[in-house]
């Protein structure tokens, strides 16, 4: 084991995946000579060169759709989109396309590739870099949408990204990447798409989250096991395909939840959770379930208007409270 | 909405009891499904659901008797459909009528949330008051604790009833366990007590208590006191000389030992009867409503005793039956007797029962008849006794038969002759197989 | 890269067409072997036919969806066709029924796709704008205006990764000239030496609007000056022309590793779908586009030159007919697909917890 930051494991993880197969190669803005805007692709440009570390124009559409169609003949690029905010200018290759062309054609032809991209609020970014946009490619079936939230995930989530045959959108976030945990050292784990799991066992409520809320979410509950209070918590990882039964699972057990999520509430991944509770444990909810979002504005600059549209550790422990509340377990 | 009726489930079944409700009020509810466990005269019967749906309402509460027909329950097209517009079916109990005095602090707590005051009880009664806050776990609990949970008060957000109140009122509160129990208990129609509750102590001077009965002691009591009662009986008695029958089933066991196959002397009576039977179709009929129905079919029933008290599978097609897929279907229907599995189908149709009672040593007794057959056999056990053969006493083994038979349906020389040729057919047991 | 940096209109030029430039068609026939003349007939015939065919299975409601035909531009495909290898990839619009022909598919399974049935084929999962075939390597029929331009792009990317020799073609319409996938798109492609030859097919019309009201540029073949990139422009109506300027530039991206630009100059001769009357055009524009049939020219053009005689002529037509009746008959007798197969195509690779739920399943099964 060696403790590494979440950017190193996704550097390092990339890398070996360069070495393991020469049809893997990076493609993206500022990957190459800049070393990436977060540095997750430092010193790959000098390791293995132009042809599999290339810089693009600023040109998503154009981009993304040509890594679409390196993939179809067969490369497996990693594309790297500079925040989630740009997306949505290559979000007709990455949905009209990527994801379409599989089953369009009648499955002929797949599509391997994995687009990076950082989500993430709170780093005064302002309205239009501030999005967490998720959304719309976990409801996008042939895609796979992957939301790792700690080093050890994002390596074996990267891995098996890489090595999956569909286009992968795979979430980091701008919060997590100085993120540290243990990772494994010669570690070749690959992650089981389509896996959520119980990353902390609790009896009185289950938490639900994903990317940097399921790490917001462990801190709540290691908080709130001080005051007697036992939290489950659910990170999601994969939120196309959804694991919806180790959900429904977790709040049979303890008979109410709490979803937290970095995105806005209204139509959020958040009604996708709370519908499959209702739909999987109506019989065994003791309370309505509760969501934990975004502010529905677009996201202001200044500190003290960003700080309160964003969900937090306290915002969390507050809906726990009053959900528990709810059930007759009075606490703190 | 779809109304449930309670089901004809024997060809004897005049009404029902609800043993157990296994479906819940709100539960979803598949064609297929167990519905109700339903006890029979005869037996506890599964009753499946024909159609989809939630059950909106349980008519009738466990315990409760009704006749055929009458409403037990009712199919809504969704978890809360009110069952109002298809209530007040024949036989469905009124809970307006007896509106239990428990649930009215219930209903008070729930329309005044704790007023001063509480309002005037509703003409139309609890079921049409507002339904109190509670959530799904909650109800979910209620209905397995068996708690009425419109009479526990909530400490959720507005009154709503959750998880911690329930498990409070399962602790602590035995009225309301026994709460939704109370209104079957007053009605007046329930005749029974719930089974299972509290008995009251005969005060006769013999210590006495009353034995709750069973639908099938009920069953019994009342068939056979109609059989007694209605049906002429008169009796025929014969012994046979069952040394060439044991002989036979030694032989017969030997040969079928490698096939795991046994059969035992009652097998071959039946058989044996089954096979006389067709060479006396007389004998194989009913008396029903003043008309004289003669059988075409030989279907011989075997009366089993179990724990509530006596049933009779029937063997259908008996004549038609190998010796073997006797003792094997015989077996095999005594045991889910036991077991109290039975099939309608497999208690219904006799044309003659046998009645065995030779394994507990009676020599010989005079079984009653079981309506609407013509005639009953019963069997005694094998003794050894001194016969006198051929001028000289010599000790064989013996069984004795006694027929019962319906008057009306059979004439004593009638009866007389089956008889007779029944007992020669065991005596040169290979005409049992002819 | 320097010399391609002409000064005027970016290294664009034009042969063919109406600024005929190129030398005359008949003395150009003369020189031709009369059995690829004779082939380039037929295959122009059997697109003819099979649209045809097409429109009137769409009325008798064979044929759902979106339906875009060829007719008017025979010329063009069997053209470009002609000047790929069966090595190059083409990544055509959603105008590509003929092309789909010409790049080597039966007109069986064609047919059978635009019935969306099993053997069609894309197994009846994509339908009129959905051709796709690995075998033959058409890469897709595109229903997204402009969707294929990066796709085709990194497909050259792809070639020169691995350091093959096969080149991509990209068809598309006029309209598509004014999307922002064109300007990425051979922006990336000159940038990285990709060999793709863009070709415009320009039939005057983007739908219902006009290349002068829809294009500042409206030579569009002069707008790869932008990038540098050499374009020209031939007569779309000339198969011929359109061979030969198409093979010049597949051959030099093949040879010289960067991006071609053609633009080839037909009218539509019917609406822009099935369903489109074209009202729009004034009667002028319709005369003018059913007076230049590129069948009927070069039907006539062949007879004049002696390679097409009544009973050759005969004996192709009938062959094309039983071809199209064929391939119909055939796509009616495809079965549907199963609705056992619809969650067959969603993931190339198994994954845990995919939903497999019918519209009307609950989420969680009881």
């Amino acid at each position: 084991m060696s403790v590494i930051t979440y950017r190193q494991a996704l550097r390092e993880t990339i890398r070996a995946e360069m070495h393991r197969d020469e049809n893997v190669f990076l493609i993206g803005e500022e990957i190459g000579v800049f070393e990436g805007s977060y540095k997750i692709t430092e010193g790959l440009l000098k390791e293995f060169g132009e042809r599999r570390v290339r810089d693009t124009p600023i040109a998503e559409e154009g981009f993304v759709g040509a890594a679409v169609g390196a993939a179809m003949l067969g490369l497996r690029p990693v594309v790297e989109l500079m925040t989630i905010n740009f997306s949505l200018i290559a979000i007709d290759q990455i949905i009209n396309h990527a994801a379409k062309i599989y089953g369009m054609f009648g499955g002929q032809n797949s599509v391997p590739m994995v687009i990076r991209t950082p989500g993430g609020g709170g780093q005064q970014l302002g309205a239009t870099h501030s999005q967490n946009i998720e959304l719309f490619y976990s409801f996008i079936p042939g895609l796979k949408v992957l939301a790792p939230s700690t080093p050890a995930e994002a390596a074996s989530m990267m891995r098996a990204a890489i090595r999956d045959d569909d286009p992968v959108l795979f979430l980091e976030n701008l919060g997590l990447y100085n993120s540290k945990g243990e990772v494994p050292e010669e570690d070749d784990t690959v992650a089981e798409i389509g896996r959520a799991a119980v990353t902390r066992e609790g009896s009185d409520i289950t938490l639900i989250g994903y990317s940097r809320m399921a790490t917001v979410a462990t801190r709540v509950a290691e908080s709130l096991a001080e005051d007697g209070i036992s939290v489950e918590v659910v990170d999601l990882r994969s939120l196309r395909p959804l694991d919806r039964e180790t959900i429904v699972a977790s709040v049979r057990k303890t008979g109410c939840a709490v979803v937290a999520e970095d995105d806005w509430l209204t139509y959020g991944i958040g009604a996708e959770i709370a519908a499959s509770i209702q739909e999987g444990a109506f019989d065994f909810l003791d309370a309505p379930v509760r969501r934990v979002a975004m502010a529905e504005v677009p996201m202001p600059y200044a500190k003290p208007l960003e700080t309160a549209a964003l969900p937090s550790v306290d915002s969390i422990t507050t809906a726990i409270h009053e959900t528990l509340a709810a059930v007759g377990r009075r606490v703190g | 909405m779809t109304e449930i009726y309670m089901p004809r489930l024997s060809d004897t079944m005049e009404e029902g009891v609800i043993s157990s409700w296994v479906k819940q009020v709100g539960e979803k509810v598949a064609p297929g499904d167990v519905l109700v466990e339903i006890e029979t005269d005869k037996a506890v019967m599964e009753y499946e659901a024909y159609e989809e749906g939630y059950l909106v309402k349980q008519s009738v509460s466990e315990g409760d008797t009704v006749p055929i027909g009458s409403v037990i329950g009712v199919l809504g097209e969704s978890a809360d459909s009110s069952p109002e517009e298809s209530g007040g079916g024949s036989a469905a109990p009124a809970p307006e009528t007896a509106a239990p005095e428990a649930a009215a602090p219930a209903q008070e707590s729930a329309q005044s949330g704790g007023g001063a005051e509480a309002p005037p009880a509703a003409p139309g009664g609890s079921s049409d008051g507002p339904r109190p806050r509670s959530s799904p776990l909650a109800r979910r609990l209620a209905r397995e604790y068996g708690l009425n949970i419109e009479e526990i008060d909530g400490s959720g957000p507005k009154g709503r009833v959750v998880r911690a109140d329930i498990e409070a009122a399962r602790g602590n509160g035995t009225a309301q366990a026994q709460a939704p129990q109370a209104p079957a208990a007053r009605q007046p129609a329930a005749a029974a007590p719930a089974k299972g509750g509290p008995q009251d102590a005969y005060d006769d001077g013999r210590a006495s208590e009353e034995v709750p009965l069973s639908q099938m002691r009920k069953v019994i009591a009342r068939r056979l006191t109609q059989s007694k009662q209605e049906v002429p009986h008169f009796y025929l008695r014969r012994a046979i000389d069952a040394e060439a029958l044991k002989a036979f089933r030694t032989d017969i066991n030997a040969r079928l030992a490698e096939d795991g196959v046994k059969i035992s002397f009652n097998d071959l009576i039946v058989k044996a009867v089954a096979t006389t039977l067709k060479r006396h179709p007389k004998v194989n009929s009913s008396w029903v409503d003043d008309k004289l129905l003669q059988h075409g079919r030989i279907n011989v029933g075997v009366a089993v005793a179990v724990d509530e008290g006596l049933l009779v599978p029937v063997l259908h097609d008996t004549d038609k039956t190998t010796l073997s897929e006797i003792a094997a279907n015989t077996r095999e229907l005594a045991g889910r007797a036991r077991d109290g599995k039975l099939k309608p189908q497999e208690m219904s149709g006799g044309t003659f029962s046998i009645s065995n009672l030779g394994m507990f040593g009676v020599d010989s007794f005079s079984a009653v008849i079981n309506p609407p057959e013509a005639a009953i056999l019963a069997i005694g056990a094998m003794r050894q006794e001194a016969v006198v053969r051929d001028g000289e006493v010599a000790v064989r083994n013996t069984i004795a038969l006694e027929l019962s038979v319906d008057h009306r349906a059979v004439d004593g020389a009638v009866g007389a002759a089956f008889l007779k040729d029944l007992a020669e057919t065991l005596e040169e047991p290979l005409r049992i197989l002819v | 890269m320097a010399e391609t940096a002409k000064s005027k209109g970016g290294g664009a030029k034009t042969s063919g067409g109406r600024k005929r430039g190129r030398k005359d068609s008949p003395s150009g026939i003369g020189a031709e072997p009369p059995k690829d003349l004779l082939d380039y007939y037929r295959q122009m015939l059997l697109i003819r036919r099979f649209e045809e065919r097409t429109a009137q299975a769409y009325t008798q409601a064979r044929i759902g969806g979106y339906c875009h035909l060829n007719l008017g531009e025979e010329a063009t495909v069997v053209g470009l066709m002609t000047a790929l290898q069966e090595r190059d990839y083409l990544f055509t619009n959603y105008r590509e029924h003929g092309y789909a022909l010409g790049k080597g598919i039966s007109s069986r399974r064609v047919m059978a796709e635009l019935y969306g049935r099993t053997d069609g084929v894309s197994k009846g999962w994509g339908g009129s704008m959905h051709m796709f075939d690995t075998q033959v390597r058409l890469l897709g029929g595109y229903g997204i205006v402009g969707g294929q331009l990066p796709l085709a792009t990194g497909a050259a990317l792809a070639v020169t990764y691995k350091g093959g020799d096969e080149v991509v073609m990209c068809q598309m319409g006029d309209g598509t000239t004014n999307i922002g996938a064109w300007h990425e798109s051979l922006n990336i492609a000159a940038l990285w030496n990709l060999p793709v030859v863009y070709v415009v097919v320009n039939n005057y019309t983007g739908m219902g609007t006009t290349v002068e009201r829809s294009s500042a540029e409206p030579e569009l073949y002069k707008r790869g000056s932008a990038f540098r990139i050499e374009g020209e422009r031939v007569d779309g109506q000339d198969v011929l022309a359109v061979r030969d300027a198409a093979t010049d530039l597949v051959e030099r991206a093949r040879a010289e590793q960067r991006p071609f630009l053609l633009e080839t100059m037909s009218h539509r001769m019917k609406g822009h779908s099935v369903v489109d009357p074209a009202k729009y055009r004034t009667e002028e524009q319709a005369e003018e586009a059913k007076g230049n049939d590129p069948l009927a020219a070069f039907e006539r053009q062949l007879t004049e030159a002696g390679v097409l005689d009544d009973a050759t002529k005969k004996e192709i037509a009938d062959s094309v007919k039983d071809e199209v009746a064929d391939a119909a008959d055939f796509a009616e007798n495809s079965p549907h697909p199963d609705v056992s197969t619809l969650f067959d195509y969603t993931y190339a690779t198994p994954v845990a917890n995919e939903s497999t739920r019918m519209p009307a399943d609950p989420v969680f099964a009881e």
